[in-house]
């Protein structure tokens, strides 16, 4: 803080004199073009960066997955057509990764459709029911919610580091399970109980976020309705049934679009916990692209752009799949 | 101050309406009760182990709280001897400090007589004497000597990628909203499509082409790098543009008959108006900048431009890995996030619930 107000004397006169350069040179432009046109200028700088960054991208990204090697820029890589497409998909059996050209490709996107399945139902289920919980009234709201929400803030590599220590052979979970009689267990090595313990981290740290987008939607319910049912002797499960599951519908939708486009992209923390194993068990479909394009010895940028556009195009079927949904169920 | 004396059995079981506890009360303070044990407990576990010594660290079943070995000073030696409880083959239970060991065997020296002749003793006979003590040297040691986790680099890269990303951040997008909520220009609605549509598309799905475009600039291995493509960010835009609907055009048009530049105006009268909607989208922005970690991982390949996230990464990934310093430096790393949410908490849920981003 006194660092800040120490340099406040002399950032005040730089800001002002800033300020003050940029009207002056706008002023005659906005006195030639007029009031209207200075939306230009004023949307300019984020329309630069934008089609920088994101625009011009989004359109060479289709070129790289159509060119082949291993040179970045895009004069030096021949033109294939759709020849990484045909990697990709160069299958003898689809349901059989093995039998699959690019197997770890289809052992992602496997990997990743079970992961999305599991999170996303673990994501809705407990952060309704805490939703549910929190809206009633209860001492210390406050606190409670700030509990269930604080995972949220924490990074994914930090998240990762606190749950590989939790779960090392020698950690704490197994004490505790020694101490009840249980068995010890290499929880981040077994094949079994890798992918369970991805997805319960992934929902520990996300689910207060859509606990509290759930709250908000049910903290809209006017409670001149749970009146009303009382009145007509409603219960507790008729009041959750014919009142609030309905109205809060809405807002469920959001959750599920949101945690489902997200649960697709999953990849930091899982990258950190397992590195993907054991052996490719939890590796999903974006690690593929990072690996294939970026930590691999040979750097196959095409190969990694057409699975990231096989990436994008999947996302974009959820979201216009779950726009026509939510259109229906609005209309309903 | 009088206040209505309750005991707290009667303060915890308090209900609007007066009513008293029942079944139904009871399962939702148990799921309470579990839940912040889950939620809270593996944080509190990563900060007490972080406080154990190496030693500490490998012990299991794991103790609770951070014990280390007691180390006496005896005359005589130069350095602080550790010391033992020994019990002899007939039973007598002593407190001496070893000097050295040979072998199964020990020597030991009794701390109140160190003149005395050293004591021959074998090392099934001794256990270590323990007190709670923290381990002060994890957090210590990284910050001046390790050789291959340079933290104050990392920390320095992080703080300017979140500062300067969340300033330009701020600034353009705010600019932007401006343009598309109080302007009537050509393409307008256009642009605004053309943002918003982008709201679902992750940077994973453009990764190779941005590199591109970032190596030509030369920005690989530059913070720059990490710090402009994401910066103009499509949820930023709607949550300010959404804001600054609400502002009354009146304001304006009145600034303007009193000669305000449309400059002016942005700068005057619809920034600090916006201020709310700006607050939400800063603690959004130093959230998202101090997390990131796939993209910066793929800018910077060098030790001396990562950021704490990439630094920590690679430094858990080495082949021994060192807990101690893990562990410490992985609680450094959400100090920073942990105390923006403690003093902005009410901030960052309602704008949350407000706008449904993260």
């Amino acid at each position: 803080m006194r660092i800040l107000t120490t340099l406040d004397p002399l950032t005040r006169p730089l800001l002002f004199i800033l300020v003050t350069a940029i009207d002056g040179i706008l002023k005659p432009i906005q006195r030639r073009v007029g009031i209207d046109k200075m939306g230009y200028f004023f949307v300019l700088p984020n329309l630069l960066i934008f089609g920088i960054f994101v625009l011009f991208p989004m359109l060479l990204n289709l070129y790289y997955a159509m060119t082949g090697g291993t040179k970045l820029f895009p004069a030096d890589r021949p033109f294939v057509g759709l020849d990484n497409f045909a990697t990709l998909f160069d299958c003898e059996n689809f349901s059989q990764p093995n039998s699959c050209q690019e197997d770890l490709f289809w052992r992602g996107i496997f990997n990743t459709i079970q992961f999305v399945v599991f999170q996303v139902s673990g994501i809705v289920l407990f952060s309704l029911i805490t939703a549910l919980v929190l809206n009633q009234n209860i001492v210390a709201r406050g606190f409670f919610r700030s509990v269930f929400f604080y995972p949220v803030l924490l990074s994914p590599v930090v998240v990762a580091l606190i749950w590989k220590w939790i779960l090392q052979h020698e950690g704490v979970l197994n004490a505790i399970l020694e101490l009840f009689g249980g068995e010890s267990m290499r929880w981040l090595l077994d094949t079994n109980w890798a992918m369970f313990w991805v997805v319960f981290v992934s929902v520990w740290a996300l689910m207060g976020f859509y606990t509290l987008i759930l709250l908000a939607g049910l903290q809209s319910i006017p409670p001149e309705l749970y009146e009303a049912s009382s009145i007509d002797g409603a219960n507790t499960w008729q009041d959750f049934r014919f009142v609030t599951m309905p109205l809060l519908m809405p807002t469920m939708f959001v959750v599920l679009v949101l945690s489902l486009i997200r649960a697709v992209q999953m990849f930091d923390q899982i990258f950190v916990l397992t590195g993907g194993g054991p052996g490719t068990r939890t590796q999903l479909m974006v690690q593929y692209i990072y690996t294939t394009g970026f930590s691999n010895q040979i750097q196959l940028f095409g190969l990694s752009a057409a699975a990231s556009m096989v990436l994008g195009v999947s996302l974009l079927i959820l979201t216009l799949l779950q726009l026509r949904l939510g259109n229906q169920s609005s209309l309903a | 101050m009088q206040a209505d004396r309750i005991s707290i059995g009667q303060f915890l079981s308090r209900r609007s309406g007066g009513k008293r506890v029942n079944t139904a009360d009871a399962l939702t303070y148990l799921y309470l009760t579990i839940g912040t044990i889950l939620m809270f407990g593996p944080v509190l576990w990563l900060v007490a182990s972080s406080f154990k010594t190496q030693a500490g660290l490998v012990k299991y079943p794991p103790p609770l709280l951070p014990y280390q070995q007691v180390q006496v000073d005896v005359e005589g030696f130069d350095k602080p001897l550790p010391l033992y409880t020994v019990t002899e083959e007939d039973g007598t239970v002593s407190e001496l400090a070893q000097v050295r060991r040979v072998g199964i065997e020990a020597q030991m020296v009794d701390p109140a007589e160190p003149g005395a002749e050293r004591i021959k003793v074998n090392i099934r006979q001794r256990e270590p004497v323990e007190e709670v003590k923290l381990a002060w040297e994890n957090y210590l040691d990284p910050l001046i000597e390790l050789e291959n986790f340079d933290f104050f680099t990392y920390l320095k890269n992080s703080v300017i990628v979140t500062t300067f990303a969340t300033a330009i951040t701020l600034v353009i997008n705010s600019m932007a909203a401006f343009a598309l909520s109080k302007y009537h220009f050509k393409g307008r609605d256009a642009i605004f499509v053309l943002f918003i549509s982008t709201l679902m598309i992750p940077i994973t799905v453009i990764l190779v082409p941005v590199f591109l475009v970032i190596t030509s600039i030369g920005w690989k291995n530059n913070l720059w790098g990490v710090i402009i493509p994401g910066a103009a960010t499509p949820t930023g835009i709607f949550l300010l543009r959404q804001y600054m609907l609400t502002i009354p055009d009146e304001l304006l048009d009145a600034a303007r008959i009193d000669g305000a530049s449309e400059w002016h105006i942005y700068w005057r009268i619809i920034l600090p108006l916006a201020r709310p909607a700006l607050a939400v989208l800063a603690i959004f922005s130093v959230m998202w900048r101090w997390n990131d970690f796939l993209w910066p991982l793929i800018v910077l390949s060098q030790n001396d431009y990562f950021t704490l996230q990439v630094g920590l990464n690679a430094f858990q990934g080495e082949l021994q890995i060192q807990w101690h310093y893990v562990l410490a430096m992985t609680v450094v790393t959400l100090l920073p996030i942990t105390l923006v949410f403690a003093f902005l908490q009410r901030f960052i849920t309602t704008g949350i619930a407000t706008t449904g981003m993260k």
